[in-house]
């Protein structure tokens, strides 16, 4: 069973603008602050991967917490802080209330933060299992049964999708939130993405499935422009239509056991992924077009 | 963060470590002067990764595991599609072996290049960060920018992505670079090599504290090459050594109170994998430059200081650029990216040398190649040990220094092995107790 929660609504940054402006006021830069919860430090890495924009980011935002780069700590509140990674421990419900209370905006960055993360296929699992088959002691762990992304426990101004964000993607977050507007991302899919790269698809020409029709755009189209199919590490894209891809799947000749676990990788406890690789499980929905009503069309 | 306990002991409590991937803390308790007692704390949360493997097919921990660990993903897929080709009982071709190893020198000159300049240079200039060095040190820390790029640029051509690289698979590639491809990223390569010999010189005038001790230093061997992408045995300086299949004979994994990370003993003993590990028992595989590189700044054979861990990634930072600009020398087009595997059911081990140490994977596989069990054991949890023992020299060494000179040196020992704390999947809180 999983416990995805409700898909979160996306507010505009600035949506404590009062606070923040007054924050603004205080200091000549809003103070930035970095946080890390059940992850693998890639989407904070992909920060300090802008080798070519790190100096003019520090001269943008004072980066006052981001335990990975500096020692410095600045005490908070922080204009705008980067969450990474999911809630897993009891501890860490407790410290992104904490975080919640002292940021103005708060953006969750990757699919740790915004799905869960991998971690979350611990949600159709018994941790205990887990526990026992990783560790000698398991006495000595304290966590939860579940992964759960940021905004299952408070309110997210937005969240930036993948495993890991893309780079571009997480500077014009950061552009936007110094402008006071909307980042402007994507919410199209891998498809429109290979399109406008000119790539064959992958599905039609060597058979090999690929999330790419349900997956969201913003790493341009990389495995396909390397033969390989989207595995759904942006997670899925605001209109998914999973059903129409697991009929193709079935087509393409995957067995349900397989379309369960492409469906449950690194966005596993995003909705639309939890939901589609569920009905693949029950096998409430999955029929190849074979056997389909006529009415319902043919191939997707 | 320091508490006068009521027995009139203190202890030195470093929350969370900083500069350091993933998060941990340390614990030291000093009774009249002496420390009592040393923890390294890893609170970075499980992921049981080893867990959730079981069930999943024998194609998938490439992509799966290299989430462990957003620094070094290449180690964690180099490991285990070696490990599912010892399974399946196919060996690659040169070609397939020398792309893993340029991708895998993209991993070691990023990763490197992060730990020298951005995590541990500030140490040693008194910097809380690497942008504060930027205001003194403008040009080095251009030169760092540049260098790091220089093999992400890399690990996006070859891997398609710097984090977490997409064009990995068991078997081999989905798809080759060409050579106009790879000659694109010629000039800055070779700029490296020059940028890093010059940063050796850079990091071995910085001022080292006198401290060594007589660690038993464990890495993988190749005959033929400094061992990167993979080794053929497992050396140590105690004299054993075995091939890479016989690693879960000698190295044993256990798991202590105080850390979500398991710990591990080398025939029983604590042992250190690392930069120095690799740097001291493969001299003689460096290549003549990176040798003489070596011993102008100040260097043996071996080094036994861990501060000096700096100059050796350095060295081996030089060293990577100058594998690949040789790589890029031997690359001709139209090779075959990947060679056909089936499953076939066994047990494997695949290692690889992480930029931070020796990392191996253990896998069992059904005859349909369904993941049976999986054992991943990460270069932190292998030295933890090797930290603690280090914390509890450096703090008796430097007790009489206050509470924070003390907690900086303490942390600076554990910088020096550039702990990646995430990827100690199964992993680190500093306090110091005086009385
Ligand atoms: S989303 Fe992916 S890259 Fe980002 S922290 Fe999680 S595992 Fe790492
Ligand atoms: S193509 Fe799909 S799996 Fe590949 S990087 Fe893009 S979103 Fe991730």
């Amino acid at each position: 069973m999983t416990t995805a929660p409700e898909p979160h609504g996306v507010t505009e940054p600035h949506a404590h603008s009062h606070e923040h402006d007054e924050a603004a006021a205080a200091s000549s830069r809003p103070k930035l602050a970095v946080w890390k919860f059940a992850s693998c430090d890639g989407c904070q890495l992909s920060l300090l991967n802008c080798e070519d924009e790190l100096l003019s980011i520090a001269e943008a935002v004072h980066i006052a917490y981001f335990p990975e780069a500096t020692r410095a700590v600045v005490e908070g509140p922080y204009e705008l802080s980067l969450v990474e990674g999911s809630i897993t421990t009891p501890d860490d419900v407790r410290r992104i209330h904490e975080i919640r209370a002292q940021s103005g905006v708060l953006v969750t960055i990757g699919a740790c933060a915004t799905a869960g993360g991998i971690q979350a296929l611990r949600n159709w699992a018994d941790v205990d299992e887990y526990r026992s088959v990783v560790y000698a002691h398991p006495e000595y762990l304290k966590t939860l049964d579940t992964s759960t992304p940021i905004a299952s426990h408070v309110d997210v101004d937005y969240e930036l999708r993948g495993c890991p964000v893309d780079k571009k993607q997480l500077i014009e977050v950061l552009a936007a939130f110094l402008n006071g507007r909307k980042p402007r991302i994507a919410t199209y899919s891998v498809c429109v993405e290979c399109k406008l790269k000119g790539n064959v698809c992958v599905p039609v020409a060597t058979g090999q499935p690929c999330l790419g029709p349900v997956t969201q755009a913003g790493c341009g189209a990389l495995c396909p422009s390397y033969g390989r199919g989207c595995y759904g590490c942006f997670g899925p894209q605001d209109s998914a239509n999973t059903e129409s891809l697991t009929r193709q799947l079935v087509e393409l000749g995957m067995p349900s056991d397989d379309i369960v676990r492409v469906y449950r990788t690194f966005n596993a406890g995003a909705p639309a992924f939890a939901a589609a690789s569920d009905a693949v499980e029950v096998g409430a929905t999955v029929r190849s077009t074979v056997d389909r009503a006529p009415e319902q069309g043919g191939v997707p | 963060m320091t508490h006068q306990l009521k027995d009139g002991g203190q202890v030195l409590n470093v929350g969370m470590l900083a500069r350091v991937e993933g998060e941990g803390g340390m614990h030291i308790e000093i009774k009249d002067r002496q420390v009592v007692d040393v923890k390294l704390n890893i609170f970075e949360p499980p992921r049981f990764y080893e867990g959730f493997l079981r069930g999943r097919t024998y194609t998938e921990p490439p992509d799966i595991t290299a989430r462990i660990c957003g620094i070094c993903p290449v180690a964690y897929q180099s490991a285990s599609t070696e490990a599912m080709e010892n399974i399946c009982g196919i060996v690659t071709t040169p070609e397939i072996q020398l792309m893993r190893r340029l991708l895998y020198c993209g991993e070691w000159i990023e990763s490197h290049a992060l730990h020298i300049f951005m995590l541990h240079a500030p140490d040693f200039l008194g910097y809380e960060s690497v942008l504060e060095m930027a205001k003194t040190y403008p040009d080095v820390v251009k030169m760092a920018l540049r260098l790091k790029k220089a093999g992400n640029d890399l690990m996006e051509l070859v891997g398609g992505r710097a984090i977490h690289p997409v064009n990995v698979k068991v078997g081999g590639f989905y798809r080759m670079p060409t050579v106009a491809e790879l000659e694109d990223l010629r000039p800055d390569l070779e700029r490296g090599i020059e940028d890093a010999l010059a940063a050796v010189e850079l990091v071995a005038g910085f001022d080292f504290p006198e401290m060594e001790q007589d660690y038993t230093y464990v890495s993988l061997r190749h005959p033929d090459w400094y061992p990167l992408e993979r080794g053929n045995e497992i050396v140590a300086t105690n004299g054993v050594r075995f091939p890479v299949a016989e690693i879960p004979q000698h190295i044993e994994e256990f798991h202590v109170a105080h850390s979500n990370a398991l710990h591990a003993r080398f025939d029983g003993g604590t042992y250190f994998v690392g930069p120095l590990a690799r740097y001291s028992n493969n001299f003689d595989q460096l290549s003549p430059r990176c040798q003489e590189a070596a011993v102008k700044a100040g260097l043996t054979e071996t080094c036994r200081n861990p501060f000096k861990s700096i100059i050796v990634r350095t060295v081996e930072l030089a060293y990577a650029f100058e594998e690949a600009v040789r790589i890029i020398d031997l690359w001709r087009d139209g090779h075959a990216p990947s060679v056909p595997i089936a499953p076939r059911a066994g047990e494997g081990v695949g290692a690889s040398e992480a930029p931070r140490g020796t990392i191996w994977h253990r896998y069992c596989i059904d005859a349909d190649g369904v993941i049976e069990d999986a054992q991943i054991v990460p270069p932190t949890s292998q030295n933890q040990a090797s930290i603690e023992a280090d914390l509890r020299l450096a703090a008796q060494q430097w007790v009489d220094l206050d509470d924070h000179m003390l907690t900086h040196r303490c942390e600076e020992a554990i910088r020096n092995y550039d702990p990646c704390i995430s990827c100690a999947t199964h992993f680190l809180d500093l306090r110091v107790k005086r009385s």
